[in-house]
């Protein structure tokens, strides 16, 4: 797998951002009133630009992730793809926009039927997307973008396989309806520290090869900063800071952007005063 | 007080020639956990670290007696509070004899602990039930004073019992679920993945509290298993780094962070993704190939088919340990160069 350097962000586009979400929120109902878990959130999507959303568990980054998804009605606000609002379509358009924008979750031992095997699910995946293209040739290239065979992956059932490579084979299957935007919600949080750089280097690449945008959701601060452009910090729904990666991470504004940097374990720290 | 410091610590726990294995048909054998032994001196945390299925979870598992089939242990021996417990023997019907010293003598806090709490039932209900399986002379307000004064010395709030789980954070379910696992004073404490669902901050309020609780004696000595190093790098004294059964290196967590003498404790340290300047520029590869299919392991040291060190007599005899005091590592390369660290850049080519 090859991957290179992180290039230096070219500043802010004036172009059209691919997807974005204006003025936002999110309530759910609970005892006694309203619960807002994504309150007023604005954000934009740029081509080939990978955008990290970190915060802690609540704070609203896997609600704003399925509203993006259409998972998850909004209650107010607009969702604009390629400068159409795609708040409310439905049916045919629905399933167009997803192909175009997909997903890959947390956990790699939940998204599989468990009786299934890679190859498969892959079918019905593309059966569903109503392709008419090559199949086979089209299994394979997606698969080599992951760094996976296809005559090793395809036969296997998941339970023959590591949490790695699961989720490997999940952006693979993501990236089989050609999608112009990936969501990854915590989906290398499972994965250990080895298997995690390789997932991230496969976005990396794919953002380079393919100008892949990806929405990158996470609570580990050090994973956004080696793999993003601009980071978005969230507390209980808001966004409370903004702006590109060294920006934010190095020289934090927001009181809570601090204290999560403050709260990541460092290697060469120890919370041991005893000897 | 200074002249005892220099006496080595009272030991806590001594795990000698730990062999374990899961039946896959009946007749074939897979070893997950390949002749390990262990030590953990009394108040203190050891890390126990290494990828996903290299048998740490199932090394908790054989230590804190509670191997079902299709585990099962071969070989081992566990000396903790004054006894000597055989494990092979322990579901041959000795079974009887040794289920009060799960809890109270070794408690294990499985992975995924917090999503275990009943949904229809107080966290108050569970401590009852913990407290009232060990000792039923206790009544239901005993043990419940019991957890009100434990919550009170580490500074949670008493309210949280009233509550059901799904009122509490994944932090708080996590910390209750803790805080239970240690309401009868365990000896020694295996928490596997404590940490692995939550976000950073409810993992410092974690580990804090584990340091607190080991201070305050409410245990004597605790296993943590994670696959996350800066974690155990925060909360353990010493840590043990696994790979495919077997303990690779051994020792003192800050010096074994700092010199690695295995490439594999130095791969792993290489994979580590801080929120540095350095990582904003750093291309990091993962360790190259995949962990070894335990039903046929490699011959010679495990590592050697990823080891960008290996050498010809890696792959045809077992590596030797090398090491001095209780930083060790088994390793042919530790051992041609003595005292020497592995570079990280050898092996994050």
């Amino acid at each position: 797998m090859t991957s290179t350097a992180h290039q230096p962000w070219a500043g802010a586009t004036t172009v059209q951002p691919v997807l974005s979400a204006k003025g936002v929120t999110k309530q759910f109902s609970v005892a006694g009133g309203h619960f807002t878990a994504v309150d007023d959130v604005t954000v934009d999507f740029h081509q080939g630009k990978v955008l990290a959303v970190v915060g802690e568990s609540g704070s609203g980054k896997s609600t704003l992730a399925r509203m993006l998804l259409r998972l998850l009605p909004v209650t107010s606000g607009q969702i604009i793809y390629e400068g159409r609002d795609v708040t409310h379509i439905r049916g045919t358009e629905l399933r167009k926009y997803w192909q175009d924008v997909q997903a890959v979750f947390q956990d790699p031992f939940a998204s599989f039927n468990q009786f299934f095997t890679v190859g498969h699910m892959f079918k019905r995946s593309l059966r569903l997307a109503g392709q008419g293209v090559d199949t086979d040739e089209l299994i394979a290239r997606c698969l080599g973008y992951v760094g996976l065979k296809p005559d090793e992956a395809l036969p296997k059932y998941p339970h023959q396989m590591s949490g790695g490579q699961r989720q490997r084979v999940m952006v693979a299957r993501a990236l089989m309806m050609n999608p112009k935007v990936l969501l990854a919600d915590e989906a290398t949080s499972m994965l250990d520290a080895s298997l995690r750089v390789s997932v991230l280097n496969v976005l990396q690449d794919l953002r380079r090869d393919l100008g892949l945008t990806v929405l990158f959701i996470t609570h580990d601060i050090g994973q956004a900063c080696y793999l993003a452009d601009e980071v978005i910090v969230m507390e209980h729904g808001l966004v409370v800071e903004r702006g590109e990666t060294d920006k934010v991470i190095f020289e934090p504004q927001h009181e809570y952007t601090k204290r999560l940097l403050s709260d990541v374990p460092d290697l060469k720290g120890s919370l041991k005063h005893r000897v | 007080m200074t002249a005892l410091t220099a006496a080595p610590p009272e030991l806590l726990m001594r795990a000698t020639n730990l062999n374990a294995a899961y039946s896959a048909d009946g007749t074939r054998d897979v070893p997950a956990v390949d002749a390990v032994s262990l030590e953990v001196p009394r108040g203190q945390i050891l890390g126990l670290a290494g990828e996903s299925g290299c048998g740490k979870s199932t090394l908790g598992n054989t230590l804190a007696m509670i191997a079902n089939p299709p585990l099962y242990v071969l070989s081992g021996t566990l000396e903790i509070a004054g006894l000597t417990i055989d494990l092979s023997t322990l579901d041959k019907g000795a079974d009887a004899r040794h289920r009060p010293h799960r809890g109270q003598i070794v408690s294990m806090l499985p992975q995924g602990a917090m999503n275990s709490i009943s949904p229809t039932l107080r966290i108050r209900d569970l401590v009852c039930d913990v407290v009232r399986a060990h000792d039923r002379s206790k009544s239901r307000s005993d043990a419940l004073d019991l957890a009100r004064d434990r919550l009170t010395m580490l500074g949670m709030p008493v309210r949280v019992l009233d509550q059901y789980a799904h009122q509490l954070s994944g932090g708080m379910r996590q910390r209750m679920v803790t805080v239970i696992s240690t309401l009868l004073n365990p000896q020694l404490l295996i928490a596997d993945e404590p940490t692995s669902a939550l976000d950073v901050s409810s993992q410092k309020a974690l580990i804090e509290m584990l340091i607190h609780m080991v201070d305050e004696k409410i245990m004597g000595g605790a296993i943590f298993i994670t696959h996350d190093l800066p974690v155990l790098s925060m909360v353990t004294d010493q840590l043990a780094i696994m790979y495919a059964g077997r303990i690779v290196e051994t020792g003192p967590t800050a010096e074994l962070v700092h010199s690695a003498r295995h490439p594999y404790t130095s791969a792993l340290l290489a994979a580590v993704l801080d929120p540095t300047r350095e990582t904003r520029t750093k291309t990091v590869e993962g360790i190259p190939g995949s962990p070894p299919n335990l039903a046929n392991p490699p011959t010679g040291c495990r590592f050697h088919p990823r080891c960008p060190f290996a050498m010809e007599v890696c792959a045809r005899q077992d590596p030797p340990l090398v090491g001095e005091g209780i930083h060790s590592a088994s390793c042919w390369w530790a051992k041609d160069h003595p005292h020497e660290t592995v570079p990280l850049q050898g092996v994050s080519l």
